[in-house]
């Protein structure tokens, strides 16, 4: 790390590599190096006591394929991931295109949406506890005005999933929105004027003109969604702890239930892998294939 | 014929009552669940889930909340704890970002690359494998842990870069001809011409460190160390029976000042996480 070797050292390399050195020590101590660690030790059983890990070879992912509550993590993380995409995505889009609109209150709707997105992922958690809970919440008391059956939404496994999800939804749209909105304010208002002479319908201004251009912005927030799909587990803590009989729990909240509650961290570095990979194939696959696709330049 | 077209012009232009009218819904949709909170934690607990014109208004909620837990201790260290991953990102980055835009040398783009890995592989997911590192150092249930993976942000060096890169090389040549040396010359002319990007990224870095859960309540077991999305979690957890206002005064309390700086500063808010997102 001495500045590149051989004799065509320049004073401005060295210099270089001196400004580099804390950024880049620092992110191979806390990225590249942890990630290297985890996948070594995902071939070893986990330490225990003052026995050392011994190497086990493919036994920790063998363990997590045969273990039922990683497959229920898989799937309920894929429907979280299938679900909050697309909603918390239109519905971003919607209000941006809302907001954008000379409207009524319009300051207020903005700040109504983009609220969520400012509170602590544990705040809005516990606030959405109490809007779900029996008795005193204010969900219960609203289906109670239309006369239908009282329901634990937390803490039945056929909502659960459910109730988390909106949650997610809720804190992120508002996120979203900001982006397209920013998206909107730069498109060309003659572009508008000019549909507006031809008679094209608002769904059609929208669907061949605005839709088409928003893409780049599209693209971006949908790499952030899926992102977020995998990594956004806060909620759970407060909600259901992942229950009620794993009904709700998502990927990263069973690898800290393996890391940190079982201390199986053989197991927990297998797991990690999994979502690295994950992770990796969605930045890769927006590197290589989406972004030169979608740039109108 | 003209003031017609314009006519149609205006009205085309003009959202539709029902916009308006789905759009307020949706308005009052999404602030229901927090004025719920509101109005609950300013309360007697006897009117909490009982919507009551005339219930009394009332401050003991949070007096309460406030003394049942070190919330103070906790607003201490989360703040010292955003303050100091703030300053530390920038500096970092600041140098990071000034070789990668200004400088030339061999193994410039490999380094480029392993810095962008953080983009896809961050430090959330990582938990296992950096509470052993912290383990190792000795540095469990301290706030150096918590920041230590998040000081050198791989977000910030790329949007330094391209800010920096922005910026027109004269205004480099005409520095350095004065006799500037490389760091008074991005001290006096690339960082001042920074400035809204340093404040986008303070923004984002600050309201993301403020809500951040997951990694500090793997590495912090004390009052001393936790910060306040994790001892708001203890709190309403184990702490209290079901004591609704008090949860809710909590609640708001440690999302106050977030909340309260983003009302007051919406524009720069809104401005700084467009800013921060379109690269």
């Amino acid at each position: 790390m001495r500045g590149t070797p051989g004799a065509t050292v320049s004073h401005g390399a060295l210099h270089a590599w001196l400004l580099l050195l804390p950024a880049l020590l620092l992110l191979i101590g806390f990225t590249h190096y942890p990630t290297v660690a985890t996948l070594i030790d995902s071939f070893y059983s986990t330490p225990k006591g003052n026995r050392p890990g011994v190497w086990v070879g493919l036994e920790n992912y063998q363990v997590m394929v045969e273990d039922p509550v990683f497959w229920r993590a898989v799937r309920n993380n894929l429907w979280f991931a299938g679900a909050t995409i697309p909603l918390s995505i239109g519905l971003a889009l919607v209000m941006a295109l809302w907001v954008n609109e000379r409207m009524a209150g319009r300051a207020f709707l903005r700040m109504a949406y983009f609220t969520p997105t400012v509170l602590p992922m544990i705040a809005v958690a516990n606030i959405w506890l109490f809007f779900y809970t029996p008795q005193y919440g204010l969900l219960e008391q609203i289906t109670g005005l239309f006369g239908l059956p009282a329901h634990n939404w937390l803490g039945s496994p056929s909502t659960a999933l459910g109730a988390v999800t909106v949650v997610a939804v809720w804190k992120e749209a508002g996120f979203f929105m900001i982006f397209y909105l920013a998206a909107l304010q730069t498109l060309n208002p003659s572009l508008r004027e000019a549909a507006a002479i031809e008679g094209a319908s608002r769904w059609y201004f929208f669907r061949r003109v605005q839709w088409p251009l928003l893409m780049p912005t599209t693209l971006f927030v949908l790499v952030n969604a899926v992102i977020n799909a995998f990594r956004m587990v806060d909620h759970l803590f407060v909600l259901t702890r992942g229950g009620p009989d794993n009904a709700s729990t998502l990927l990263l909240y069973r690898l800290y239930e393996v890391g940190f509650q079982f201390w199986d961290t053989g197991y927990a570095a297998a797991m990690t892998i999994v979502l690295v990979v994950v992770l990796a194939s969605v930045a890769l696959l927006q590197f290589f294939v989406l972004d030169k696709r979608v740039h109108y330049k | 014929m003209k003031a017609s077209q314009r006519a149609t012009r205006l009205v085309y232009n003009e959202p539709g009552w029902l916009d308006t009218l789905a759009a307020w819904l949706l308005a009052l949709l999404w602030v229901l669940p927090l004025l719920f909170a509101v109005w609950t934690a300013f309360h007697p607990s006897e009117y909490s889930g009982h919507l009551a014109l005339g219930a009394p208004w009332t401050l003991d909620n949070f007096r309460r909340a406030w003394e049942a837990a070190p919330f103070a201790r906790y607003f201490l260290n989360t703040t010292l704890l955003v303050l100091m991953i703030l300053s530390v990102q920038l500096v970092l980055a600041t140098l990071a970002a000034y070789a990668f835009a200004r400088f030339d040398f061999r193994g410039k783009d490999i380094a480029f690359a392993l810095v962008l890995v953080q983009l896809m592989v961050m430090p959330d997911i990582l938990i296992v494998e950096n509470y052993k590192t912290m383990a190792t150092l000795g540095l469990v249930d301290t706030l150096l842990a918590i920041g230590l993976p998040y000081f050198a942000s791989a977000f910030a060096i790329f949007l330094l870069r391209q800010t920096f890169m922005g910026i027109p090389k004269e205004l480099d040549d005409a520095a350095r001809v004065e006799g500037a040396s490389a760091m008074q010359t991005l001290w006096r002319v690339y960082v001042p011409l920074a400035k809204p990007v340093y404040t986008a990224f303070a923004l984002v870095s600050i309201s993301f460190h403020w809500n951040n859960f997951l990694w500090p309540l793997v590495v912090t077991n004390s009052v001393e160390a936790r910060p306040l999305t994790v001892g708001l979690q203890v709190f309403s957890s184990v702490d209290q029976g079901i004591d609704w206002s008090i949860i809710t005064a909590a609640t708001l309390m440690t999302s106050a000042p977030l909340l309260i700086a983003f009302l007051l500063f919406q524009r720069q808010f809104v401005q700084s996480f467009m800013r921060a997102g379109i690269k």
